[in-house]
């Protein structure tokens, strides 16, 4: 099988198996290092700025803490044979070929200290059963290693006992920002949530004029005044996106999507400027504290608005969290009406507009594209959608497919349950890991370019503002244009036709008739 | 003196391999789990769960989706040893029951299986790169131990016969707490005292997958979170946050 040559002529140049396993390289990754925080984040998050003094009796307390506040982690920690069938499944490792980049490498760089501190095995037989001493060295390794993780839990689909390397490196991380050692991208990010109500830092201004100069533009396409509300009380529906729709590509596009699917459903809604960011990065930390001070800012600015309902945007893991953990910790939402989900997510909303026939749909308006569509991974494996097992997989393809008339499905063991991480999630889309994204990517764009070369594949659809950010920034090193990764909404933006919209069909026939 | 040292150590492990799961086991149950972290998609339903509970122990499902070599080597050690071990009541039961008669002849041959599946796992944990990286000596000794008590089974039943009746009278004697005379037969020595070694390292090793599986949340939640709300004991303790929104301020 040929692999990714990236020194090809007229570009890199790759053909072949996407879950190509290569061989180990010891160290390959060892030097990756993500910004540290700067100490005023550390402590806006409540952990201490720096390193403590006493940072190993604390690191070493933390493990038991957890162990007992969490059965997750204290049952992955016990229970690992050493099978070794998750090896072959982290996009990290299959980039990078370091060894530490395999689930239960990354696992055990955790697991040999809890053994030495918190089983007998490990007290009185280290060398039996590979028990560390906690040292300043494991420590960094740590910082490394669990910050090329990005929490995607396709090694727990593996697993026979679904152990989830996720919740491991979400506890590594929260150890780490225990005793003071945080991520700056993160932790600078949570920091300015707790401010201004999104990762971005727009202040409510901003945000509005933003909102509406996008006004605007749809206006001058549509020929139709479609709102982007912001703050209005009363309104049904409180619409919580991530912040990257307020101003990244392709995102944006997707945004003025939910605008005309809520625009043709006759719906009232709104834009929070108190929670105007759907994504939770405390969960990237692994803080549940932290978490639910993130998702309570949606409680109450459901609450203050008075809306009916919560739906969400497209962002992958944040929709983990409004579907898997809102409920826990930001709920009860007796306050909503109960006859939707609470969240609902904007794909659930626009099937449901398509099955009610809310939408007058042009698929020859998206013929351009040849469609393939990424699973992103907090969202294939982390929730769900609709009503039956599998949602988060079949809506979406229903929403493209009632859209597009090109589409083609990536390789079955890349796809739906399978599928592969961007390369940028779970904390990790900041410059200064752009190697380890790269790389990350790579399994995803050797099945994009298979299905490119079967069927002529142009785009990929993602909902995951993530993925959308990191497929932008390094298609171009697989030899794709940075737009050829589009939000499912924007497809649906392409199609929709508003009631009263005038299209290029309608004017090329007035043109014809004298 | 020989049989007294195996029934003490019988005795011991027991009361050690009972006391240590179960322990372990209610401390697994008494341990919170603060959010709901099912690995999707997973079924919406209790009974749902069940049924996929049911398959990953029964067919090792996701070990088959994952690696089929690892899912075919498991599954003979595994399913094999089972096999054996329902054979072996006979050597506790005065009046062996029915079906116990009836296994016998599979249970027999189940310990080839068994060996051949343990090997297929050493030899991975070997010889494949990977396995390799991730192995500690506790790992490989497992699979050696687990292949000493297979191998020094076997010998017994196919290569140099011991005197079964009488390892059986001491077993129901030590049942009833009354130590009788142990074969001196060095293969069955082995035997019992590498099942007595399992027995005593199974709670605080890695053997406790097996109870483990059952409480891991990835696999045993149910898949409702939005139409029933999930929280833990401490999560529920924690201090308010502050209602309302402090002063909106736009500019």
């Amino acid at each position: 099988m040929a692999s990714l040559d990236m020194d090809a002529k007229g570009g890199p140049k790759f053909v072949g198996d996407p879950l190509k396993i290569p061989q180990i390289e010891c160290g390959a990754m060892a030097d990756s290092k993500t910004f540290a925080a700067y100490p005023v984040h550390n402590e806006d998050l409540g952990f201490p700025g720096e390193l403590l003094d006493n940072w190993k009796e604390v690191a070493i307390a933390k493990i038991g803490e957890l162990a007992d506040k969490n059965r997750a982690f204290k049952v992955y920690l016990d229970a690992c044979v050493k099978c070794g069938a998750c090896t072959d499944k982290c996009h990290y490792f299959l980039g990078t070929g370091d060894p530490k980049n395999m689930p239960v490498a990354r696992q055990d760089l955790l697991r040999s200290v809890y053994r030495r501190y918190y089983t007998f095995a490990g007290k009185y037989f280290p060398w039996l059963v590979g028990a560390r001493d906690m040292t300043r060295e494991v420590l960094d390794e740590w910082y490394t290693y669990y910050h090329q993780c990005s929490q995607c839990r396709r090694c727990s689909v593996a697993c026979p006992y679904g152990i989830d390397t996720a919740e491991i490196s979400m506890a590594a991380r929260d150890i780490l920002d225990s005793v003071g050692v945080g991520q700056k991208y993160c932790n600078e990010i949570i920091a300015k949530l707790k401010k201004t109500g999104n990762n971005l830092g727009l202040n409510p201004k901003a945000l509005r004029a933003t909102l509406e100069d996008l006004e605007e533009d749809l206006e001058e396409e549509t020929g139709i005044a479609v709102k982007l509300p912001l703050d209005v009380q009363g309104a049904d529906i409180l619409l919580i996106t991530p912040s990257a729709d307020f101003f990244a590509e392709p995102h944006i596009e997707g945004l003025l999507g939910y605008a005309k699917v809520f625009h043709a459903s006759g719906v009232s809604w709104t834009i929070s400027s108190y929670a105007s960011e759907a994504a939770n990065f405390g969960m990237f930390i692994g803080s549940y504290e932290n978490m639910r001070e993130v998702s309570w800012r949606i409680r109450q600015a459901a609450k203050d608005l008075g809306v009916k309902r919560i739906v969400f945007g497209e962002c992958g893991h944040a929709w983990r969290v409004g579907y898997s953990f809102l409920n826990t910790l930001a709920g009860p939402f007796d306050f909503l009406d109960q006859n939707y989900p609470i969240p609902q997510h904007i794909m659930e909303f626009t099937s449901d507009a398509i099955d009610d026939g809310l939408l007058k749909i042009d698929k020859s308006r998206n013929d351009e594209f040849v469609m393939t569509y990424h699973d992103s991974c907090n969202v294939a494996r982390g929730s769900s959608m609709g009503r039956k097992q599998g949602g988060q997989f079949d809506l979406p393809r229903k929403v493209i497919k009632a859209v597009c008339n090109h589409f083609y499905e990536m390789e079955r063991d890349t796809i739906r349950e399978n599928t592969f991480c961007c390369g940028g999630g779970g904390g990790l889309l900041t410059d200064d890991l752009m190697d380890l994204r790269i790389k990350g990517a790579k399994p995803r764009m050797t099945a994009l370019q298979q299905v490119t070369e079967d069927h002529g594949v142009t785009h990929m659809a993602a909902i995951c503002a993530i993925c959308k950010t990191q497929f932008s920034k390094v298609m171009p090193k697989y030899g794709y244009e940075m737009d050829n990764v589009m939000s499912v909404h924007q497809l649906v933006a392409n199609a929709v036709i508003l009631d009263g919209q005038e299209t290029e069909a309608d004017v090329a026939t007035a043109e014809d008739t004298p | 003196m020989v049989s007294t040292v195996y029934a003490v150590l019988f005795y011991i492990a027991t009361l050690v391999l009972v006391v240590g799961v179960v322990m372990r086991v209610i401390n697994y149950a008494r341990t919170p789990v603060p959010l709901k972290i099912v690995v999707s998609p997973a079924p919406r339903t209790r009974k749902g769960v069940w049924f996929r509970m049911f398959r990953e122990v029964t067919l090792f499902e996701s070990l088959f989706k994952s690696n089929k070599w690892i899912w075919l080597f498991g599954y003979l050690f595994h399913f094999g040893m089972l096999l054996v071990l329902l054979r072996h009541f006979r050597y506790f039961q005065r009046d062996v029951w029915g079906w116990v008669e009836i296994i016998q002849p599979f249970g027999i041959y189940a310990g080839f299986a068994m060996v051949a599946g343990l090997a297929g796992l050493l030899f991975r944990r070997i010889f494949q790169q990977r396995i390799r990286y991730i192995s500690d000596p506790s790992d490989y000794l497992m699979l050696l131990l687990f292949l000493g008590i297979a191998g020094s089974g076997l010998m017994m039943k196919f290569v140099n016969h011991v005197d079964i009746i009488a390892v059986k009278a001491f077993m129901l004697g030590l049942m009833r707490f009354q130590i009788g005379e142990m074969p001196r037969d060095p293969i069955l020595m082995i035997h019992l005292g590498s099942v007595v070694s399992l027995m005593l390292i199974f709670p605080i090793s890695k053997l406790m997958h097996a109870p483990g599986v059952f409480f891991s949340p990835s696999r045993t939640q149910v898949d409702n979170a939005r139409e029933k709300r999930h929280i833990s004991k401490w999560a529920a303790e924690l201090p308010d946050l502050p209602e309302g929104i402090p002063e909106k301020k736009e500019g």
